[in-house]
């Protein structure tokens, strides 16, 4: 047991727990803000696939890391106006449409990887991201070795976090974006377009995405699996909810279930004589749903998500 | 107002068709700074539509809407752009207030109001301005509360604000008093006077004359989508304006005979309902209603009328206290039960809680028993039946809309409320729960309902009328109690009673003699 709790106060733990969170920051910062727009966006388990595949492959190809960054973005963002030209304007249910795009982004993205590497058995690796370690970080006890793992993009993952909030709450564009997702009427008679500003805030949510898709292939992993992002995108719907649509708990919450990740991983190398290792990998999920009945109960989601608009209509 | 003040605003031939039906019928009129014009008419007269065309939510099929600039000079909005509209100095009130419910009253007011990309925002100087405008205008209402949590009353106050923050010049306000008690309704109108005062013009829509007489200086009549007529309301009268309105006599305002009352159908014996918030308490109370009469219950919005209606048609159960139905203590307190018992419930939100929207008018007559031999058999709905029952009591009823296979979201509120009367009787209740069945209606549609109710009564239901209308009240029941704070007091009969004093009971200012002795005693 005391073994159990040690874990916790090793620093390659916490390192752990953050690299496995930085692409569920990206996710549900992206999914939340597209929620809070009115648009629930179901595509993003498939828009990871495809950030991850796109990312990889433009570097691959020799764009350099910039370049593949700049391409996982761009995938997201075209798979997220697909989703919003479905439901925003055409006002497609939101459901359906958004496991079409996970079905659509993930087949495209192995159809690409298999076109592009017909006859490779192994995958091929790219030069991946290397940690950041500014010198005035390295002499600070226990943060210095636990942020000196991470890379430039977990460093960007947890400023994303503020920067969501600082554009909700504190930007007339945050304002317009809240509003569009409880009372798109209210938008429409100040004058504001809602469907620009949903439209807007999915393809933007969705480049989030996609760049949370491209961080396993090009910083915690430097080659693209099939199967690699396995759930993670499913993770982050249902950590919005846990969130309340809250950014800051949003982060929390994705960096709880990083930790339980990691825990699981150290946990199955002690313990691993007394259980199947399929419990430990079932435990983030079984607790991340037991965190969700608890704090979600009283969720106050946008009132108008799942809702098309259309204008002139009563 | 002056003749010689200048033009503000002048609509030019507007018309507007929904498919086949027109709504708005080559409609002009001209407006005055400072005037406040009120736009009368039946529902469905085009009131909402025409104002809807000025302020840029529909395009209209023809005609032209002019504005006067700062200058007085008047220009043509163009079509269909609510922010040509905003910036011309157009702003509307909704009637289905238009507030994000999630962002604070100042939020709301600021929303659309900033450039939408501009990094610096100057809160600070923003709250400034608008406080004092809040000095001058004398429009309160709290700023850093969500909406959510604010009275109809405030959000009204806040949608106002909105369209004076944005530099309206004209304001137009659709149905404001609907949902206002009636202080609060002479106390905007109080507000909106002396900012016409100061220059602003306000056209305001309703249907109901003595607030149009009351307060307006002009009245402009709307039926079946054309202007019918223009009067000053110095000039006019009731009769004359109802007759516009109507396009005929009016129909005589329905006369009730002197009820017989019979064996109680609902008894409270010192029921008690506690709950967290005020207006859905009740103290304990004793009230008794019995077949064949109609028991008014007088009253300001919010004093406890939804814990009597919930515990009269089964929503909730008595903390303490009973509940006899027909003579028998109630022992399940279901909706299901007392209508099984024999209970007719028009409930006061007759949107969300009268009807399923997305469901046919023939469906949401039957929704109620849908066990019934004549709904369904073995589990399965006589969609036939079901059709043509539904085809005979909407004629029956008048209840006129897109036709009973149609979902009922599409029928207006007139119409709505037709059809939950016309469910209700249908099953022959002999104990009507009446919640506001006339409010927000037009003078005709609310006079039907009102004869349905009578009629109801003299085949034997009693009738418990909750009604926030002190007149409707008076007219109908044969015998008055008041409610305040959650307490019941018994008025007597409509006739013997003397309006002053039955003001103070509603407000709680009348103790009576003996308590206010006891009071000062103890004190």
């Amino acid at each position: 047991m005391t073994d159990l709790l040690a874990i916790l106060a090793t620093e390659s733990f916490w390192a752990a727990t953050l690299r496995i969170a930085t692409p569920l920051i990206f996710g549900v910062m992206g999914a939340l803000l597209c929620e809070r727009a009115g648009v629930l966006n179901l595509g993003v388990e498939g828009i990871f696939v495809a950030g991850a595949m796109a990312g990889w492959l433009a570097v691959w190809l020799g764009a350099g890391l910039a370049g593949g960054v700049l391409a996982a973005l761009a995938v997201g963002a075209l798979f997220g106006a697909l989703h919003a030209t479905l439901t925003v304007p055409l006002g497609l249910s939101q459901h359906v449409s958004g496991l079409a795009v996970t079905l659509l982004a993930t087949s495209a993205a192995y159809f690409t990887y298999r076109t592009a590497l017909p006859d490779v058995t192994s995958p091929p690796r790219v030069e991946p991201f290397r940690p950041l370690r500014p010198e005035w970080l390295t002499d600070i006890p226990f943060i210095g070795p636990v942020m000196g793992a991470q890379t430039a993009l977990t460093w960007a993952a947890l400023a994303l976090a503020p920067l969501i909030w600082l554009l909700l709450n504190r930007t007339a564009l945050g304002l317009a974006i809240r509003a569009v997702g409880d009372n798109p009427d209210a938008v429409d008679a100040q004058g504001l377009s809602v469907h620009r500003l949903r439209f807007g805030a999915v393809v933007a949510g969705s480049a989030l995405m996609g760049l949370g898709g491209a961080f396993l292939t090009l910083s915690a992993f430097d080659a693209f699996f099939f199967g690699m992002v396995n759930g993670r995108g499913w993770i982050c719907i249902a950590l919005v909810i846990f969130a309340s649509w809250r950014p800051g708990k949003a982060l929390l919450g994705a960096i709880l279930f990083g930790a339980f990740d990691a825990f699981q991983l150290r946990a199955q190398t002690q313990l691993g004589g007394l259980a199947p290792s399929q419990l430990f990998l079932m435990a983030p999920y079984v607790l991340s749903i037991l965190a969700l009945t608890l704090a979600s109960r009283r969720a106050d989601y946008p009132r108008a998500l799942l809702k098309p608009w259309f204008k002139g209509q009563r | 107002m002056a003749p010689s003040a200048p033009v503000a605003l002048r609509l030019q031939g507007l018309t507007k068709r929904f498919g086949e039906a027109v709504a708005v019928d080559d409609v002009s009129l001209t407006l005055a700074r400072g005037e406040m014009l009120a736009l009368l008419g039946e529902n469905g007269a085009g009131k909402t539509t025409l104002m809807n065309m000025l302020f840029g939510r529909y395009a209209p099929d023809a005609g032209r809407v002019r504005v006067a600039d700062c200058e007085g000079v008047l220009r043509d909005l163009p079509p269909g752009q609510p922010q040509a509209a905003l910036a011309a100095g157009v702003g509307m009130v909704h009637q289905h207030f238009a507030l994000a419910e999630n962002l604070t009253g100042f939020e709301n007011i600021l929303l659309g109001a900033e450039p939408l990309f501009a990094l610096r925002r100057g809160r600070r100087a923003a709250r400034a301005r608008l406080e004092a405008l809040m000095a001058r205008t004398g429009l309160a209402a709290p700023l850093d509360e969500p909406a959510a949590r604010l009275g109809v009353g405030e959000r009204q106050r806040i949608e106002i604000l909105k369209a004076l923050w944005c530099d309206a010049r004209i304001l137009v306000l659709d149905e404001p008093t609907a949902v206002l008690a009636p202080q609060e309704a002479e106390a905007l109108f109080m507000l909106l006077r002396g900012m016409a005062r100061d220059g602003l013009s306000v056209i305001f829509i309703s249907h109901k004359l003595p607030e149009v007489l009351g307060h307006a200086d002009r009245i402009a009549v709307l039926r079946g989508g054309r202007l019918v007529g223009v009067r000053a309301a110095a000039e006019a009268d009731a009769a004359s304006l109802s007759a516009l309105m109507m396009g005929a006599e009016p129909p005589p305002a329905p006369k009730a005979g002197p009820g017989r009352p019979g064996a109680p159908a609902l008894r409270l014996v010192a029921a008690r309902v506690d709950h967290a918030e005020p207006r859905r308490r009740l103290a304990p109370c004793s009230l008794t209603v019995r077949r064949g009469e109609i028991v008014g219950v007088a009253g300001v919005s919010g004093s406890g009328q939804a814990a009597l209606a919930a515990l009269a048609s089964g929503l909730a159960r008595p903390d303490a206290g009973s509940v006899e139905l027909f003579g028998a203590q109630v022992a399940r307190f279901t909706a299901a039960a007392f209508v099984a018992a024999g209970v007719g419930r028009i409930p006061e939100d007759r949107h969300r809680e009268g009807v399923v929207g997305a469901m046919s008018a023939a469906e949401n007559l039957v929704i109620e028993r849908l066990d019934a031999p004549e709904v369904s058999r073995g589990g399965f709905l006589r969609r036939g039946a079901i059709a043509a029952a539904a085809a005979r009591v909407l004629k029956a009823h008048d209840v006129r809309g897109p036709g009973p296979a149609a979902p009922a979201r599409l029928m207006s509120g007139g119409n709505i409320q037709k059809l939950i009367l016309a469910r209700v009787l249908e099953a022959g209740p002999r104990l009507i729960l009446a919640n506001q069945p006339t409010r927000g209606l037009d003078v005709g549609a609310a006079a039907a309902v009102s004869a349905r109710l009578i009629a109801a009564r003299d085949g034997g239901a009693g009738v418990l009328l909750i009604s926030e209308d002190l007149d409707e009240v008076l007219a109908l029941s044969d015998r008055v109690v008041t409610m305040h704070a959650g307490r019941l007091t018994e008025a007597g009969a409509p006739a013997e009673l003397d309006r002053g004093r039955l003001g103070r009971m509603m407000t709680g200012d009348d103790m009576g003699a003996g308590m206010a002795a006891g009071a000062g005693a103890a004190a």
